[in-house]
């Protein structure tokens, strides 16, 4: 590693390959910083904001900024872990997380990002939205009511799938995914378990049937440490400028 | 003379709005520590004291949401009456289960339980007496209708978090909950 290849992330140097972001530099390192849309196999989105830095005194998102000498990076502060506790919370009340009833629970990325930064309280008031689910699909259920908005399955579906399932339509606080068939149900697509995107959620969104709550609380996957210790799972797959191209 | 001050225990006063009980369950769940807890705590109205109405008191801890008039006139008394009001478990703090009616019209609901539910018995109509509290069109955590100064989530959260909670707080600092301890389901 060439020595003129470091930044500073609160106090600490981090090395990185050029054309590495700052988050996949961070990761590496062994340095977790919150995220939801960014995923170690495909191209940074910058959605979430969840990943949102201070660099040189200015907030960015670490998935889509690249990594350059000399940067200094503010990612564990009073000021920064605030406004992600507040995107969470956003999160929280735009949708309807029932973590209770949910599948995904003790597997979900938001709930574990709740739970890294202390989210006791959702704060605002709740929206409750109405999403009826589309169970139409012999295999997988769709809930939508716990969707983020992250594309994860879209990039899947069409990166990697070659499928086109998914996709986002509306504007505002009515965005909302969709699906990609005549009649909007699962049913009528070419949707199939194996699918990559059927793997990405880091919610309760898209689910397989007939196996809900197979792990014990107390083996499921976060239940061991909080998501930061999880960290190795989330360092690029691959080096350079962003995974999947 | 000088003879030592009796120590003044904080006076707490606890229910369950729309809630099941499973936080008061799960707050008997710190089993001997509740013995522990009355060295420095007593309590006012309560399931465990069938006090009726909540009196001056140093902390209000509220299971469940707001799901009908009554709960909104009780929430309303522990708020005037408590100087530390906290949310306990998950309907408290985000509606939890009874909120899963929200996308429902009430008057569906009503009707789907008292006049088309098969197996009724003839002429049974929706309820309808003075002294049933009116149930409101939507189910509300609290802070949407009191101001809460501390929140606990879980459903319930464990004896073991209800215990970290409170000693935090009698140690009068902020509660620190910490992995395994903040729950959301």
């Amino acid at each position: 590693m060439s020595e003129t290849n470091t930044f500073i992330l609160d106090d600490q140097e981090i090395p990185f390959t050029p054309g590495q972001s700052v988050m996949q530099a961070a990761l590496s390192a062994g340095v977790f910083i919150p995220h939801l849309c960014y995923h170690p196999e495909f191209r940074p989105h910058g959605s979430c904001k969840l990943c949102t830095v201070k660099i040189n005194g200015r907030p960015a998102t670490s998935c889509t900024t690249p990594a350059a000498h000399g940067m200094e990076v503010e990612s564990n502060t009073p000021e920064i872990l605030d406004k992600r506790r507040t995107l969470v919370q956003m999160l929280l009340i735009e949708g309807n997380h029932f973590c209770p009833s949910c599948e995904k629970s003790g597997f979900c990325k938001l709930q574990a990002l709740g739970y890294e930064l202390g989210v006791m309280t959702p704060r605002f008031n709740l929206m409750y939205p109405t999403r009826p689910v589309d169970a139409s699909h012999p295999d997988v259920l769709l809930d939508f009511n716990r969707c983020i908005l992250c594309e994860l399955c879209i990039r899947a579906s069409t990166e990697v799938d070659g499928k086109f399932v998914f996709a986002l339509s509306g504007r505002g606080i009515k965005k909302h995914l969709v699906v990609n068939a005549e009649s909007g149900r699962l049913a009528d697509t070419n949707f199939s378990l194996t699918d990559k995107a059927a793997q990405v959620c880091p919610v309760g969104v898209i689910l397989p049937k007939r196996m809900g709550f197979a792990v014990p609380i107390g083996q499921r996957h976060f239940d061991d440490a909080p998501i930061s210790a999880h960290v190795d799972e989330f360092k690029p797959v691959m080096p350079g400028p962003g995974g999947r191209s | 003379m000088n003879a030592p001050r009796k120590p003044v225990k904080l006076r707490v006063a606890t229910t369950s709005l729309a809630g099941c009980f499973g936080c008061h369950m799960s707050f008997l769940d710190i089993d001997e520590r509740l013995l522990e807890l009355l060295e420095f705590i007593e309590f006012d109205r309560s399931p465990l004291t069938d006090i009726k109405h909540c009196g001056p008191c140093d902390i209000g801890i509220i299971e469940g949401g707001v799901c009908n008039a009554e709960n909104v006139h009780v929430l309303r008394e522990f708020r005037a009456n408590c100087k530390i009001l906290i949310a306990l478990g998950a309907c408290a703090v985000n509606g939890g289960l009874p909120a899963q009616r929200n996308h429902l019209d009430l008057r569906d609901i009503l009707a789907a339980v008292y006049v088309t539910e098969e197996g009724l018995v003839q002429g049974t109509q929706i309820p309808n007496d003075l002294e049933l509290p009116l149930p409101l069109n939507h189910v509300h955590p609290i802070h949407e209708v009191v101001n809460i100064d501390y929140f606990l989530p879980g459903c319930p959260p464990s004896g073991d978090a209800i215990w970290k909670f409170l000693t935090d707080l009698l140690a009068g600092h902020t509660p620190r909950l910490g992995h395994g301890l903040i729950r959301y389901d």
